[in-house]
This record gives C-alpha cells, structure tokens and sequence, in this order.
C-alpha cells in the first residue's frame, strides 16, 4: 500500500487517483466520526466533503508535523463541530445500552455461566478470515455514538488514546471506558453471529 | 503497610481487559487479572476474542464504499484543483 506522504506528494501535483486513494481510505471512518457530531448521515456527509475542500485548499499549509491522519480529523472534527453547533446541539451522552450483552453471562459468584469458546471457525493460520473481518466491521458499523467514534479512531485507524481524547475534547480515561464499551458489544457481536443468534 | 488484594471474579475480570491491552491498569490490578487469567480458560478466551476482534478492526474492510459518494468528491477535488490562484 502507498503511504499517506506519497499520496500527499501527488496529491500537491493535482493527480486525481490520488485523491480517489485517500478518500478510499478515509470516508469510511471519517463519515463516523462526524456522525459523533451531527444529527443526520446526510450532514456527516457534508461534513467529510467540505473536510475535503479545507484539506485540499490547505494542503500548502500541511508542514507534516504531526501525521497526515491526525491532521485530517482535525480538520474534520473542526468543521463538523462548527455544523453540530449550528444545529445547536449538545454531544449527545452515552445512551447506549451497554448494560451490558454479558450480564446474564454470569452466575451469582461473578463466574462464567457459559464460558468464551475460541473463535476457531474465523481464523485461518493465526489470521481473521474474511468473515471475521465483515462481522467485525458490520459490529463497528452498528456501534452508537460515542463508541463508534472512539472505536474508529483508536482501533480501526491506530490513533492513541491521548490523540482521540484531544480531538474529541474527553480525558483519556474517559476515552478509554468508552473503548472498552465499544469493544465489549463489537466482540459480543461476533460471538452472537457465531452462535448463530440473532439480535 | 500492603493490603492483600481480592482475587477476582470473572465479571471483573473482562471489566479490565480492554485497559489492560492499552497498558492502562496499575500495576496492582494487571497483577490481578494475570492472576485470574492463569487460572480460568473462560477468561483467557475471552481475552484472545478481544485481541483478535481488536487486530481486525485495523483490517480494511472489504470495499463497500458508495461510488457515487467517490464520484461526487472526485467532481469536488476537480473543482478546487482548477481554483484559480489566489
Ligand atoms: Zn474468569
């Protein structure tokens, strides 16, 4: 894979397939993290596109002192702040219902009831098969807000936990309680798959 | 003076394990957990569930971007690289 700072180079020279690279490998997460902000799919969309004009005007601007990444989504959590305030909303709480896919997992001491089982069926030589990887990305693509910002951030793009808790103005150890919120339903998720429950 | 720590239970026990993969637990209760997990498979396969669910989510997923969304940034890209100079 071509990195970032190539993209970037070509990027400067106005080629195209460039841009199609970046936004290939950013949209995804960065129409999630905006939805953390604004009310609507629509608006979040908006909100990565008008990213996009900011990134590109300020590409001069860009001195690669911190990663591209990191710079992106701040650009992005600027713009979609701006719109989330004109929407005159608050960031929304945690509202999920996170009480918890484990509770009746549990016997009255706090011991397994029905223990964890290793996920045999989606690894192929030490590996996450494709069916790991879709139920994964289907359980994070289900995720409420702020969980589903968060996860994207730290786990799907690589982002320290000092980084998100800047970007998105929480402390860390904030940040790191809704991770481990996020990642409990993500693993609860492909655990209920595999039993072939639904949910 | 050193309090001797409660061994923990399972529900417990997977409360930890997201920190513990950040490396955020006191040294206290890493020792805990480690505890705990070399005493209970249940745990232990949790811990590697998470791992693997953790090492996955970095994994692109395979491409279910909208095209038209491309298509229309790619017409935007287009627009603002023909700007005229300031
Ligand atoms: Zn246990």
């Amino acid at each position: 894979m071509v990195d970032d700072v190539a993209l970037l180079e070509a990027l400067r020279v106005g080629d195209e397939r460039a841009f199609r690279e970046l936004v290939t490998r950013y949209q995804t997460s960065m129409t999630r993290v905006a939805r953390y902000y604004v009310r609507s799919d629509a608006t979040a969309e908006d909100v990565v596109q008008e990213t996009w004009v900011a990134v590109l005007r300020g590409l001069e601007r860009f001195e690669g002192r911190s990663t591209f990444k990191t710079w992106l989504f701040h650009v992005l959590v600027n713009r979609a702040r701006t719109i989330a305030a004109r929407e005159a909303r608050d960031v929304p709480a945690d509202a999920s219902d996170d009480a918890s896919a484990l509770g009746r997992r549990f016997n009255e001491g706090g011991m397994w009831t029905d223990p964890p089982t290793p996920f045999t069926e989606l690894i192929d030589n030490g590996i996450a098969n494709e069916r790991m990887i879709r139920l994964v990305h289907d359980a994070i693509a289900r995720l409420g807000e702020p969980h589903q910002a968060v996860v994207t951030l730290r786990d799907v793009e690589g982002l320290t936990n000092g980084e998100i808790a800047q970007l998105l103005e929480l402390s860390e150890a904030n940040v790191r309680v809704i991770l481990h919120r996020g990642r409990t339903k993500v693993r609860a998720h492909v655990e209920t798959s595999l039993r072939g429950g639904t949910r | 003076m050193k309090l001797r720590s409660r061994p923990l239970v399972c529900r417990e026990a997977v409360e930890f394990m997201s920190n513990y993969l950040e490396g955020a637990l006191s040294r206290r209760d890493r020792r805990r957990l480690e505890y705990h997990l070399r005493h209970c498979d249940g745990c232990t396969n949790y811990l590697e569930q998470l791992r693997l669910v953790i090492a996955t989510s970095g994994t692109a997923s395979p491409d279910d971007l909208n095209a038209d969304v491309v298509d229309g940034l790619v017409e935007v890209f287009r627009r603002v690289r023909d700007e005229s100079p300031q």
